[in-house]
């Protein structure tokens, strides 16, 4: 790596954390060209694996190795040279372990960029110099946006073909900075890059001497996200009531679940949801002993001084900062289904945090052309890719707060009753 | 640096939340769950966060391990030692009962891999099994990296890769109808890596069959195969005695073993750190056949 880094600790010190980042484009972007040089750079290629690509791009008359048949693993896929579906990557450095979800740019894309994002702590997208910003790329910088990745990065991808041209770059920039902003948009970084020839990918490269940012590599290995956790709401949701049914453990009654956000200690004040009631808690167990304290994304077991009627679904928060206790949710949902469109007056499955209720849609108050962000007030349903703000109405209370301040606790999915498919992903605006 | 504190967790700790609010997902909204067990080392994985994800209780479903009948000796007393040691309940779906009862054909050449999904999907059927927790990652295999983590399967335990349930935050949707099923892979978003880096973290025993040792082997196709009951020489071959260790543990009849000095599992990280072929290319005979072997037999109900 070419630029001098400051570390407090060294790299094994720290041990590696996880980022998980979504990309997105079309094969026409260079996108399955940059996956696999990243994959090649950081040595996660494997011999086999390219072998065996380069036997089937020459069996198909590629030109060259079409890195795409990497990730596209379907027969379907290879088929027809198209990507079908999310596919998931990995590779590490010493610093970090890395999750790509890789999701296809034609094909589904709305439902599969949602998908990918709803995850990822950074989206990357990827333009061709020679072209700009397209349509394409507005839609993916939205989605973003909608689903609150918290790091957004553009690459300026083939600027070999440009001449390293510092003003086509700047042009795309600053275009897309502007853009963004009016997206209420995350932290964003622009790179200038040639994937082909791996220019300002793993290190910083010769050919643009004017860019004085990180390399790709370099900002995915030390973009901070620890303090994209929310660490102040405290949220529980029970998961899964732990109750030994042993001669040797009496007694036992531990709440099990994953620490959606805030930080949980023994001796803190809690409070239940819905039932309202108040207690302490006792202990954080895990299977390797007690903890001081517990935040997410660790799985623990929580345990309670007084005994309470709590089970599945409900949900541990403290007493002055708990969330809404709603059966009615505003929200922004996309609409994943083919078979059936999305209408006022039908009726779902929302299965949010450890809850699942039925539900009722009440209302439809606009769909959102994702290119235009024009608000269609008009329209009374929504297809498959299709995003809109609706009103629900819950059988039973959620324990929600909005998506914007919490992830977990804002997001859900909704669940057709007869055919069970997952049909709908959710962000809620307001609940009450 | 700030006075505050930073709160991280290492990849390994958020890998094993992860798999552990999986694997408690599962025992909340289903009635009869079941581990699949193969005596390799990613069901073993499993296993030790199945362990974890319900202390202090036991382990509250049973496991299920599929017999081929072509089995490593060393991996069926692990397999044994383990269940007894954890007391859980085991059953065991044979192969080779399946074939001489003439529910299943043997093959021509003798391999048991593909002849496994009808005695699991058998197995399924009878003990009425709802989920199935697998062992499979998606760094594993092309079709395996666009799977889900609860991924459906059919009345007749098909997977259908283009009409998979879209799987968001940590929202896993097991709705299923009656005779339908979901397979569960709590380990997903591991690498054989990280799965090494766990065993060494949690000291997890493994059959001795992963570390180097010597062993009679015969080359085939480019590939160690140890001779044994179910691998004979053939005309003309010879066999050596080298220095190996398996990486995968599957049909006997069909895992190839790697040369290897790696004796401890500190050596073994060292070497799949730098190794350059996958595992299932440098091991597993049935996943030459072509590009989409594991996406064919994923489909038919395999693992």
């Amino acid at each position: 790596m070419s630029q001098a880094v400051l570390e407090p600790e060294s790299a094994p010190a720290r041990g590696m954390d996880l980022l998980r980042f979504a990309t997105a484009g079309s094969v026409d972007d260079g996108k399955s060209t940059l996956i696999g040089r990243l994959l090649y750079d950081t040595k996660t290629i494997f011999e086999d694996q390219l072998e065996s690509v380069e036997a089937v791009s020459a069996a198909r008359g590629d030109e060259y190795t079409n890195l795409a048949l990497l990730t596209d693993g379907l027969r379907a896929e290879r088929e027809q040279g198209i990507t079908i579906d999310v596919a998931y990557r990995y590779f590490a450095t010493p610093r970090r372990k890395f999750i790509i979800a890789d999701t296809p740019g034609h094909i589904q894309y709305t439902r599969n960029m949602v998908t990918g994002a709803s995850t990822a702590d950074l989206a990357l997208i990827l333009v061709d110099a020679r072209k700009g910003l397209v349509e394409q790329s507005r839609r993916h910088a939205f989605l973003t946006s909608l689903l609150r990745v918290p790091h957004l990065v553009l690459c300026v991808n083939k600027m070999d073909l440009v001449d390293w041209d510092q003003s086509v770059y700047e042009r795309i920039a600053d275009e897309f900075t502007s853009f963004a902003a009016k997206l209420d948009a995350p932290d964003l970084t622009v790179i200038p890059i040639s994937a082909l020839n791996g220019d300002n990918i793993a290190s910083r490269s010769d050919k643009s001497p004017w860019y004085e940012g990180p390399s790709l590599l370099h900002h995915l290995e030390h973009v901070h996200i620890a303090s994209d956790r929310n660490l102040v709401d405290v949220r529980f949701p029970v998961q899964y009531v732990i109750r030994p049914q042993s001669t040797t453990i009496t007694d036992y009654r531990g709440y099990a679940g994953q620490v959606a956000s805030g930080v949980l200690k023994p001796g803190d004040e809690v409070m239940v949801l819905p039932s309202g009631l108040t207690s302490t808690i006792a202990s954080i167990d895990t299977a390797d002993g007690p903890l001081d304290e517990a935040f997410p994304p660790m799985s623990v077991t929580v345990r309670l001084t007084d005994e309470i009627d709590i089970s599945r679904g409900d949900m541990i928060c403290r007493p002055n900062n708990a969330p809404a206790v709603a059966q009615d949710i505003e929200a922004m949902i996309c609409w994943m289904d083919e078979s059936a469109p999305f209408s006022v007056g039908s009726k779902y499955l929302i299965k949010h945090t450890t809850r699942t209720a039925k539900t009722v849609v009440r209302g439809l108050q606009y769909r959102l052309d994702v290119n235009t962000l024009h608000r269609d007030e008009t329209a009374e349903s929504l297809s498959l890719n299709e995003i809109g703000r609706v009103k629900l109405r819950t059988a039973m209370p959620l324990l929600a707060d909005q998506y914007r301040r919490n992830r977990t606790t804002g997001g859900f999915v909704l669940i057709d009753e007869s055919s069970n498919r997952t049909v709908a992903a959710g962000m809620i605006i307001e609940a009450s | 640096m700030s006075q505050t504190k930073t709160y991280r967790v290492s990849h390994l700790d958020a890998l094993e939340a992860e798999s552990i609010f999986v694997m408690r997902e599962v025992m909340a909204e289903f009635e009869r769950p079941v581990l699949l067990f193969s005596g390799g080392k990613d069901s073993i994985v499993m296993l030790r966060l199945a362990e974890k994800a319900f202390a202090p209780g036991k382990i509250p479903f049973p496991v299920m391990h599929i017999d081929t009948g072509h089995n490593f000796p060393e991996v069926l007393e692990y397999r044994d030692t383990r269940v007894a040691a954890l007391g859980l309940n085991l059953v065991v779906a044979s192969v080779q009962e399946a074939i001489d009862t003439g529910k299943v054909r043997e093959l021509p050449d003798g391999t048991r891999n593909r002849i496994q999904t009808p005695v699991l999907l058998a197995a399924v059927e009878k003990y009425r099994f709802d989920a199935l927790f697998g062992g499979a990652r998606r760094d594993e295999e092309k079709a395996r990296a666009k799977e889900r983590v609860f991924s459906f399967r059919d009345e007749f335990g098909q997977w259908d890769p283009k009409n998979q349930r879209p799987e968001l935050w940590s929202l896993y949707n097991g709705k299923h109808h009656a005779g339908e099923s979901i397979r569960v892979f709590p380990l997903s978003n591991w690498t054989e890596l990280d799965i090494w880096h766990y065993i060494a973290k949690e000291r997890v025993p493994l059959p001795a069959i992963y570390y180097a040792h010597d062993r009679e082997v015969v080359e085939r196709g480019g590939m160690l195969y140890a001779v044994n009951e179910f691998i004979r020489l053939k005309d003309g071959e010879t066999s050596s005695v080298e220095r190996v260790r398996y990486r995968t543990v599957g049909d006997a009849s069909q895992t190839a073993a790697v040369r290897s000095e790696a004796d401890t599992v500190d050596k073994v990280i060292e070497e799949v750190a730098a190794t350059r072929i996958t595992e299932r290319g440098a091991t597993r005979g049935d996943d030459k056949v072509s590009e989409a072997a594991m996406e064919d037999r994923k489909r038919e109900g395999y693992f």
